[in-house]
């Protein structure tokens, strides 16, 4: 190694906290920017959903005026989306993880992945400025005529910040497609690459097919908001179903941007800890791209009570069940994953059986309300609220979580506490059933969502979700004592503190910036544990770096 | 250690097997009674999900606790794992059952939205043809006002009695109309105009649901039914209620601040309860009409929300909200 060459790592190991508040075309600090800003999103999301629960304790509307409840709900379901959930799976561990998986320098368009991050914060802060004029309060689906009537600068707000943050989902999505087909070593075909970055390939194209619509779509609402014209509006001949079709045509298949990263992680999380290879590597590769396609075309399962047309209904009640098929394939493979491991029961791996365990409990009850004449009774109500949040909580965050417990030395260099990773496990994993379990109840019952108040009878199940609310809520804050006591304090990581086989973990941990000093070139499969190949493999990502590095690169 | 396991495996098959068939009869008590013919059809198909949830539940759920409990690491054994690959037989099967399990589902629900259809559930024969069930109307004048008129013609005896003839053939229709934050149910036969629906039991329902001012959703847990009111637009819901009582009507989709409030009542009848009803509803529209002629200016809306006792503004559909709160909110009440 030249000294030139030893001179620039010693830079990497530390990077100055400078450069996580710069316009930075390293894939790893943008990767790290989206964790962090979306994280603090996740934190305001949450707040304003412990709100709406402490407004649901009780039955009558006696918290929050109903306007604000309304904006509560209405910014609850937009931050958590578009500013927790896509970012941070997408932006945040797409961003660290791809390249380094398939053996990249960076991504394939540094600038545009810089541009993409810092559309974010600016749109986002536009968008938590929108409480001085009274946010969006149609929803989160901003339906019209309502959304055109009510909180018109908020919603104007809501609008442009839709626009812009699906300008910058789509922005990711090319790059990350480029990169994965085209920036590959050579030695990594398709079919060597780690699951995490098939579920990327099929998250990019859905946020390269779908997001163009939702954004069609808002410059039309926009439109008929702010010029008066009547693109969905039925007082001037305008057809607001259109509108639901547009907008689902995004939002459906945003479901499977939501998840199908996280599918990606348990794929890599799911082996390493279980010692054993992933089962099934194609079966789940392919259902990948299977979901991502068929999630095109299930929009209008959200307009059964619409009054869509019967074969319209049907078509897209059978093209939704069909869906249960390779999502059952990914389920029971990582069953099969875990089954006869040797499992090693980390905070990571804790996460990542709970995101199977739970994931299950939302696919369940998605095949279910995608049964026409069933939905048509649970359409807008509680069972619904269940069945989204044991995707998206129990699925989408599970899922970050396993990740960040996974990946957390590879990004700092530093271990997170075991012990306080499994707090916040054991308080999330009750928490999130305590409060959402009951709602499947509620909304079989007859409590419909969105509402502010609500009949007495359902009291009692009420005040049991607000406190697996609140216990939640407590469950973050072990998590964040956590990660930054970790980062600032915590033992120093190795390079392959969990003896994995993808490429991250062959260079050193934090990785230095162009991530590997040659081109890597692939010796094994990204499972093939239990292999006499896979102990040496180990082996040398854990052997000491050459002396010069360990001179200069530690403290 | 063949044999155990063989047994072990049957023995749980058998266990979960219970457990679903459990699950498919005793899950009466999460859903409110069945009130309507529909109802009972889509519970028997929510039973059959159940049965199947439960046992893919049991089954995901059970092996992953057990690999929890059974296949922890030993405390210095870092050895790996047998590699296991795949088993492509295993892949065959747990793909080819849940394919046939949604198969059989998709088919099954076709079916009970069919037969709830040919009883007139869905109403949406006429839906098939262009996009939607609805007929586009303009939303200035709103349906009703068209309705209106033609009710008033239809208020004469003679017309009346042939309603009652053929009643037990013909559904009963009703005009729906959500608006914020009320109901408002319009029965053609007879002119009547009503905040809450009244309903006979045992005689099949046409309800046409339109809205004024923004989406609502008419539904009533008891019958399982739920229909957007989309202004512009008319959206039909056809069913037989089959148990007296009353429900709840309630709007389930989001309609501004007080959508949480925006409840009435459906009250099935007996046939004797019900034409009794009707008479009582007709001498309270004759001495309304004779209010009407006093004052001219009043719309047909108007004419009901003073029988209603509802704030004169109500007819304004777009004054301030507070307003609206308190007509959402009496209304409710009354």
């Amino acid at each position: 190694m030249t000294e030139a060459q030893a001179h620039h790592l010693d830079e990497v190991e530390v990077t100055p906290w400078r450069e996580y508040f710069s316009f930075s075309t390293d894939h790893k600090v943008i990767g790290i920017q989206y964790l962090v800003t979306s994280f603090v999103f996740y934190l305001i999301g949450g707040l304003l959903a412990e709100l709406v629960r402490t407004e649901l304790a009780t039955p009558a509307s006696d918290f929050v005026s109903r306007e604000t409840y309304n904006e509560l709900f209405t910014m609850h379901a937009t931050i958590m989306i578009f500013l927790w959930i896509i970012p941070t799976l997408t932006g945040g561990f797409g961003n660290f993880l791809v390249p380094l998986m398939i053996g990249a320098r960076d991504m394939a368009f540094p600038k545009l992945n810089a541009i993409a991050f810092w559309i974010i914060p600016p749109t986002s802060i536009l968008l938590l400025l929108s409480f001085f004029v009274g946010p969006a309060s149609a929803g989160w689906t901003s339906y019209p005529p309502l959304s055109l009537m009510t909180n018109k600068a908020g919603e104007a707000i809501w609008i442009l910040g839709v626009i812009l943050l699906g300008t910058s989902s789509i922005m990711a999505g090319l790059n990350f497609l480029v990169t994965i087909l085209k920036m590959r070593i050579p030695s990594m075909t398709l079919n060597d690459m780690p699951l995490f970055c098939w579920a990327m390939l099929a998250t990019s194209a859905l946020q390269l097919i779908a997001t163009p619509v939702l954004s069609g779509a808002m410059v039309l609402l926009g439109f008929d908001l702010l010029v008066g014209t009547n693109f969905f509006n039925p007082a001037g001949g305008g057809d607001p179903i259109v509108y639901q079709h547009m907008f689902w045509f995004y939002s459906h298949p945003a479901v499977y941007i939501m998840i199908l990263p996280a599918f990606g992680l348990i794929s890599e999380i799911l082996p390493v800890h279980a010692r054993k290879p992933i089962f099934g590597y194609q079966a789940i590769a392919y259902s990948s791209i299977a979901i991502s396609f068929l999630g095109l075309i299930v929009w209008a399962h959200h307009m059964f009570t619409s009054g869509t047309p019967d074969w319209l209904r049907m078509f897209f009640m059978i093209a939704t069940m069909v869906i249960a098929v390779p999502t059952g394939i990914k389920v029971f493979s990582w069953v099969a994953t875990v089954w006869g491991g040797k499992l090693h029961l980390c905070s990571a791996m804790l996460f990542g059986m709970a995101f199977v365990s739970m994931f299950v409990v939302g696919g369940l009850s998605g095949v279910m309300v995608a049964s026409v004449p069933f939905d048509i009774h649970v359409h807008d109500t509680y069972f619904v609220v269940a069945h989204l949040h044991y995707v998206l909580f129990g699925g989408s965050v599970f899922g970050i979580y396993a990740g960040l417990y996974q990946w957390f030395p590879k990004m700092t260099g530093r271990m997170l506490n075991e012990f306080w990773g499994k707090v916040h496990f054991a308080m999330t994993f009750v928490g999130f059933n305590i409060c959402f379990l009951p709602m499947h109840v509620l909304g079989l019952q007859g409590m419909n969502r969105r509402i502010a108040e609500y009949d007495p009878k359902f009291a009692a199940l009420n005040v049991v979700c607000t406190i697996g609310s609140y216990l939640l809520a407590v469950s973050t804050v072990p998590f964040m004592v956590n990660a930054v006591w970790s980062w600032i304090a915590g033992p120093k990581a190795n390079s392959n503190p969990w003896k994995g086989l993808t490429l991250e973990w062959t260079v050193p941990s934090p990785p230095p910036v162009e991530n590997f000093e040659e081109d890597p070139v692939l010796v094994i499969g990204p499972y093939d544990y239990g292999t006499p190949k896979a102990l040496d493999v180990v082996a040398a990502t854990l052997a000491p770096p050459p002396p010069a590095l360990v001179g200069e690169g530690s403290e | 250690m063949k044999i155990p396991t063989a047994i072990l495996t049957l023995i749980v098959g058998i266990l979960i097997t219970l457990a679903s068939l459990w699950v498919s009869q005793n899950n009466g008590v999460l859903l409110p009674i069945a009130a309507a013919a529909e109802a009972a059809e889509i519970d028997r198909l929510f039973a059959a999900m159940m049965a199947i949830a439960t046992g893919l539940f049991l089954l995901v759920q059970g092996a992953l606790l057990y690999s929890l409990l059974a296949f922890r690491r030993k405390p210095d054994d870092e050895t790996d794992a047998d590699p296991v690959h795949g088993n492509v037989s295993l892949e065959i099967v747990w793909t080819a059952i849940p394919a046939m399990l949604v198969l059989w589902l998709g088919i099954y629900s076709f079916d009970v939205y069919q037969s709830i259809d040919s009883v007139g559930t869905m109403g949406s024969h006429n839906m098939a043809h262009q996009h939607g069930d609805m007929e586009m109307v303009a939303v200035e004048n709103g349906p009703d006002a068209a309705r209106l008129t033609a009710d008033q013609g239809a208020l004469s005896p003679d017309s009346l009695s042939q309603a009652v003839a053929t009643e037990a053939v013909e559904p009963l229709q009703v005009n729906v109309d959500g608006l914020q934050y009320a109901w408002l149910f319009t029965y053609p036969d007879t002119g009547i105009i009503s905040g809450e629906l009244h309903l006979p039991v045992n005689r099949p329902v046409t309800l046409n649901i339109t809205a004024r001012d923004v989406i609502h959703a008419f539904w009533v847990p008891e019958f399982r039914l739920k229909q957007d009111a989309v202004p512009g637009q008319v959206t039909h819901l056809n069913f037989q209620p089959t148990e007296e009582g009353v429900y709840p009507v309630i709007c389930a989709e989001l309609c501004g601040a007080y959508h949480g409030a925006m409840k009435t009542r459906s009250i099935v009848h007996s046939g004797a309860e019900y034409q009794a009803w009707v008479d009582s509803q007709l001498v309270a529209s004759q001495s309304r009409e004779t209010m009407a002629q006093s004052v001219d200016s009043m719309s047909p809306l108007e004419h009901h929300v003073a029988a209603m006792g509802m704030p004169h503004h109500l007819h304004d559909l777009s004054p301030h909200q507070s307003d609206l709160a308190q007509a959402g909110n009496s209304h409710s009440e009354s």
